[in-house]
């Protein structure tokens, strides 16, 4: 059920990779690997649950938190040209 | 069959559909600003679905409170996320798009 499942989530990625490479603007490309974070989340949780180690859950919250964040940094840098 | 696994498998499946739906609309739709709507939307409901299906077969333990964690984060972090896109590229002057008028 989970690998089955893992398999569906995986057909999934492929298919936004494809926005992600071809994609006309950059905020394209944004988009679709904040789509593609999410996939990986939700990927590294059922594969936690096939192979029976719950160790992955505590990645995979980090996993978010870097998601989300790298997509705002990068904003960030693209609308004012600087962190700071 | 135990009662938990298939309502865990019935959860899993909805929750891959909405998946592929968001994938399959992110290909699909014709402009950036109507991309916006599978990326936003769809896609928090479908790893919602997933991960409720997940907690259901868990039960009530440590690990399903980590799950319940994740789940509210990606449900306040993707539409954030989405949301500051639009905001970006709506500042940096993308035209949204427009059906073809007939001549």
């Amino acid at each position: 059920m989970f690998d089955i499942a893992s398999i569906v989530v995986t057909f999934a990625i492929m298919l936004t990779l494809y926005r992600a490479i071809k994609g006309p603007t950059v905020y394209d490309r944004v988009l679709a690997a904040n789509a593609i974070g999410t996939k990986a989340v939700v990927i590294l949780v059922l594969i936690g649950f096939a192979y029976g180690r719950p160790h992955f859950l505590d990645l995979a919250v980090v996993y978010t938190l870097i998601n989300f964040i790298a997509t705002i940094a990068f904003l960030k840098y693209r609308e004012m040209g600087r962190l700071d | 069959m135990d009662i938990k696994t298939i309502i865990c498998g019935v959860f899993l499946g909805i929750g891959c559909f909405f998946v592929v739906v968001t994938a399959i609309g992110i290909v699909r739709f014709p402009d950036f600003f109507s991309r916006l709507h599978p990326a936003g939307k769809t896609d928090t409901v479908g790893q919602a679905l997933i991960f409720i299906g997940l907690m259901v077969y868990e039960g009530f333990s440590l690990i399903s409170v980590k799950l319940f964690i994740i789940m509210v984060l990606i449900f306040i972090a993707s539409p954030t996320a989405t949301h500051a896109v639009a905001q970006a590229a709506f500042l940096k002057g993308i035209i949204p798009w427009k059906k073809k008028e007939k001549k």
